[in-house]
C-alpha cells in the first residue's frame, strides 16, 4: 500500500468530476487529494488524484476509470521519473513581535512567501512536495495555525513524455 | 423547423427502433404528443419499472437495444431498479426520461429529481440534454454506447423546454460515432492468444467456464466448435445457460451455488480453466481461494476491468469473445483427448446426478421438466428470482442462446413478468413462459393489465409455495428454521388473472401438470397457471455462503 499519483485526462463536461469521485467512493477507494483544471488540450481537463492502495487495487481503479466514457486517458505517474508539486497557504498566529520574526525566518528557510500580513496573523504560501509542506506545518503549529488550505498534488512526467489523449 | 421531441422520435426510428415501453407524465407530454401519430409502437405499462424490464427483456431476446420512456421525478425513479438490473447483466437499453425545464433545474421544482446523478452508478453512461439541437447526436451516441463493447444501459434526460425547443435545420448526422474516451477492444492480443494455445496444449484436465458474455457476443457456435474440436467439457454460469445445448455431451450444466455437483467437482479438479465472458461472481466461485485451486486460468472478456478483479489469472485476453474463440479454433488444429479426465467426469455424472424426490407429489422440478419436454428449442423461458429461477436453471434443457431470460447479477424479483412482455415483442412468433414464485409475481403483478390490454400471449407459471421460498430455505438451513417474515398467505392467482380478463387454471396434483401446460400452450393469448407445489421443497445442491464449491449440501455426500 503506497500513495499513487494518477493523472487523468477528461472531457471538460458537466458532471465529469462527480463521475470520477463517485467511482472512487462506490468501489471503496479513498482519495487523498484531488486537483483539477483545464489543460493544454481544448475541451479537456486534467485531474490529478493521489490515492492509496496496493497494486491490484490501483490497477482496478484505473481500469474502472478508463471505462467512463468521459475519461480519455488515465496514467499512473508513480513509478516514473516525475515532478510533483503542491501549493499550500497557512494562516498562522503572529501577534507578538518575537513570533513574527521567527515565522518570517522559518518562511525564508522553507522558501515560503508571506502573502498577507495582518495585525495578528501572517499568511504563508509554500510550494513543494507533500513532505516539505508537512514539515512547515509542523514547525508552525507552536505559533497556532489558524487555517490551512492545500491545492492537492499535481504532477507531470519528466523529459518529453506526456500524458496525452489516445488511449 | 422541428421540435426536440420530433428530433427524438425521428432519431429513434433511424436507430431502427420499432417498439418502446413507457408511461406518460407532465414533462414528457411533448414527446407523447409526437408519439401519437408516429409509426413507433408504444406499449403503455402499468409501472415504469416494468418499462425498463420490458426494454431489457426485448434486448436480451433480440440482441438489439431496448428502449423505455418515463416522466421526470417519480417516473424516472421508478425506472432505477430496471436500469440497475440491466447494468448488472450488461444489457443494452436506452432509457429516456423527461426532466423539468432547464430554467427550474436545481430548484426542487415539482417532480424534479436528479436522475442523471441517481443513475450514474448503474448506467454505462448518461446524458442531461441542454438543447434540442443536441438530441440527434446524443441519441446516436447513446445507442452506440449501449450496444457496443460491453453492453449496458444509457439514460438520456430531456428537460421539457428541450423537447419543445426547436431547430431551424436538422443537425448533421455522422456516419459512425467516434468518441475519444470510448474505444472498446475487439481483437485479442496475439501474444496472449499464443500463450493460451500453449497452455491448452499442455493441459490434462481443461474446463471451459462460459457466461453471459458468450450470449452477448453471439459466440455460442464458436464456443461449441472450440469445445468439440478440443473435447473440452463446459460448465456455464446462470447467465450462460443456452450458450451450449443443455443435452450436449460435453455440457456439465451450471456451476456455483446451485450448480451441479459434477460441474463444481470439475472446477475444483481441473488444471486449466478457460473462462469465457464471465466475471468470477461470488455466487459462482464460492470461497474464492478454493475456486479452481489447481488450475491455470485463461480469461477471455471484452472488459479489461473484469480481468483480475476477483481472481488472479495467468493469461488475460481482452476482446470480443466471438473473435477470440474463432481465432483459437483456427490455431488449435490438434484435437485433445483427456481420456482419464472424461472418465472421471463421467463417474461424477453417474454418481451425483441432479435429482429430486419424484414421489407423486406436485414438485416444481417435475413441472419444469415437463415444460422442457413440451416446448420447442427456440421458445423462450423468462424467470423471476428465487427457487423458481434455480429450479428452472437446473431442470430446463436450454438448447439455444437467448432462450433463457433472467435477472442474474441484481436478482430482481418482479423482473420476469414485465421482461416477458419485451421478449414477446422481440420474438413474436415464439411461445414465452414466465416461471414465477408467488412472491416475485406480486412485485409487478399490475402488468397483467398491460398483458391483457395488448393481448400479449405470455404464459405465466407460478410455482406457488406460499413462501418467499428461497429466503425460507436459507432460514431452514442456516437460521434454525426460524421462518421470520417469509410466509405469504394463499392468493387465488387465477381469480386475479380473470379480473384482468386473462384465463387460468389452478393445478394441485402431479397428474394434472401435463394437460395444464398443454392448455396454456395451446390457448391463444396470455394464460395463467397457479401450481400449488410442495411448500417446503428446497433447491439442491447448495454451496453454503462462504463455503468452497465442493462443500455442497444436498448432494450424495450429505
Ligand atoms: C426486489 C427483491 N427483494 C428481495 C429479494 C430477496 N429475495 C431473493 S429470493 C426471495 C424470495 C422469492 O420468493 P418467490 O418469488 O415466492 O420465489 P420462490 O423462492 O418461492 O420460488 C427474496 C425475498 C430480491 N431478490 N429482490
Amino acid at each position: 500500500m503506497k500513495p499513487h499519483t494518477l493523472s487523468i485526462l477528461v472531457e471538460n463536461r458537466a458532471g465529469v468530476l462527480s463521475r470520477v469521485t463517485g467511482l472512487f467512493s462506490r468501489r471503496g477507494f479513498n482519495i487523498e487529494s484531488l486537483a483539477v483544471g483545464t489543460c493544454e488540450e481544448p475541451g479537456m481537463s486534467r485531474i490529478t488524484i493521489v490515492c492509496i492502495g496496493d497494486d491490484a487495487q490501483i490497477e482496478q481503479v484505473m481500469k474502472q476509470l478508463n471505462k467512463l466514457i468521459d475519461i480519455i486517458k488515465v496514467s499512473d505517474l508513480t513509478d516514473n521519473e516525475r515532478v510533483e508539486r503542491e501549493l499550500a497557504m497557512i494562516k498562522v498566529n503572529a501577534d507578538s513581535g518575537t513570533s513574527r520574526s521567527e515565522i518570517m525566518q522559518i518562511a525564508q528557510i522553507f522558501r515560503a512567501q508571506i502573502i498577507d500580513m495582518g495585525t495578528k496573523t501572517l499568511v504563508l504560501q509554500i510550494t513543494g512536495n507533500t513532505e516539505k509542506i508537512d514539515a512547515l506545518e509542523t514547525l508552525l503549529r507552536q505559533y497556532g495555525v489558524k487555517e490551512l488550505v492545500r491545492t492537492g498534488k499535481i504532477g507531470m512526467l519528466r523529459g518529453s513524455k506526456t500524458v496525452k489523449s489516445g488511449k | 423547423m422541428k421540435t426536440g421531441a420530433k428530433l427524438l422520435i425521428e432519431g429513434l426510428q433511424r436507430e431502427g427502433v420499432e417498439t418502446i415501453f413507457g408511461y406518460p407524465g407532465g414533462v414528457v407530454l411533448p414527446i407523447y404528443d409526437e408519439l401519437y401519430d408516429s409509426p413507433l409502437r408504444h406499449i403503455l405499462v402499468r409501472h415504469e419499472q416494468a418499462a425498463a424490464h420490458a426494454a431489457d427483456g426485448y434486448a436480451r431476446a433480440s440482441g438489439r437495444v431496448g428502449v423505455c420512456l418515463a416522466t421526470s421525478g417519480p417516473g424516472a425513479c421508478n425506472l432505477v431498479t430496471g436500469i440497475a438490473t440491466a447494468y448488472m447483466d450488461s444489457i443494452p437499453i436506452v432509457a429516456i426520461t423527461g426532466q423539468v425545464p432547464t430554467s427550474l433545474l436545481g430548484n426542487d421544482a415539482f417532480q424534479e429529481s436528479d436522475i442523471t446523478g441517481i443513475t450514474m452508478p448503474v448506467t454505462k453512461h448518461n446524458y442531461l440534454v441542454k438543447k434540442a439541437y443536441d438530441i440527434p447526436r446524443i441519441l446516436q451516441e447513446a445507442f452506440y454506447i449501449a450496444g457496443t463493447g460491453r453492453p449496458g444501459p444509457v439514460l438520456i434526460d430531456i428537460p421539457k423546454d428541450v423537447s419543445t425547443g426547436t431547430v431551424e435545420t436538422d443537425p448533421p448526422r455522422v456516419e459512425t460515432v467516434s468518441l475519444r474516451g470510448y474505444q472498446p477492444t475487439y481483437k485479442g492480443h496475439q501474444r496472449q492468444i499464443d500463450r493460451a494455445v500453449e497452455l491448452l496444449t499442455l493441459a490434462e484436465r481443461p474446463l471451459l467456464y462460459a457466461g453471459g458474455g458468450v450470449i452477448l457476443s453471439n459466440a455460442s457456435e464458436e464456443l461449441v466448435r472450440f469445445a468439440e474440436q478440443m473435447m473440452i467439457p463446459i460448465t456455464t454460469t446462470l447467465m450462460g445457460l443456452g450458450a451450449v445445448p443443455g443435452d450436449h455431451p460435453l455440457n456439465l450444466g451450471m456451476l456455483g451455488m446451485h450448480g451441479t455437483e459434477y460441474a463444481n467437482y470439475a472446477v475444483t479438479e481441473c488444471d486449466l480453466l478457460i473462462a469465457v465472458g464471465v466475471r468470477f461472481d461470488d455466487r459462482v466461485t464460492g470461497k474464492i481461494d478454493t475456486f479452481a485451486p489447481h488450475a491455470k486460468i485463461i480469461h477471455i472478456d471484452i472488459d479489461p476491468a473484469e480481468i483480475g478483479k476477483n481472481k488472479k489469472v495467468d493469461v488475460p485476453i481482452v476482446g470480443d469473445v466471438r473473435n477470440i474463440l474463432g481465432e483459437l479454433v483456427q490455431k488449435l488444429q490438434k484435437m485433445g483427448h483427456y481420456q482419464t479426465w472424461h472418465e472421471k467426469i463421467k463417474g461424477w455424472k453417474k454418481k451425483h446426478p441432479l435429482r429430486y424426490k419424484d414421489d407423486g407429489k406436485l414438485r416444481p422440478q417435475y413441472i419444469i421438466q415437463q415444460l422442457s419436454a413440451l416446448l420447442e428449442e427456440d421458445d423462450i423461458i423468462v424467470s423471476e428470482v428465487g427457487q423458481n429461477q434455480m429450479w428452472t436453471a437446473q431442470y430446463y434443457c436450454f438448447r439455444k442462446p437467448r432462450t433463457w431470460i433472467t435477472s442474474g447479477g441484481l436478482g430482481t424479483m418482479g423482473y420476469g413478468l414485465p421482461a416477458s412482455m419485451g421478449v414477446h415483442y422481440a420474438r413474436p412468433d415464439k411461445t414465452v413462459f414466465d416461471i414465477a414464485g408467488d412472491g416475485s409475481i406480486q412485485m409487478n403483478i399490475q402488468e397483467l393489465g398491460t398483458i391483457a390490454q395488448y393481448k400479449i400471449p405470455v404464459k405465466i407459471a407460478i410455482l406457488n409455495n406460499q413462501y418467499l421460498g428461497m429466503v425460507r430455505q436459507w432460514q431452514e438451513l442456516f437460521y434454525d428454521r426460524r421462518y421470520s417474515f417469509t410466509e405469504l398467505p394463499a392468493v387465488d392467482f387465477v381469480k386475479i388473472a380473470q379480473a384482468y380478463g386473462i384465463d387460468g387454471i389452478r393445478v394441485e396434483s402431479r397428474d394434472e401438470v401435463q394437460s395444464a401446460l398443454k392448455t396454456a400452450i395451446n390457448t391463444p393469448g396470455p394464460f395463467m397457471l397457479d401450481f400449488r407445489i410442495e411448500r417446503e421443497e428446497n433447491v439442491y445442491p447448495i454451496v453454503p455462503p462462504g463455503a468452497a464449491n465442493n462443500e455442497m449440501i444436498g448432494g450424495n455426500n450429505s
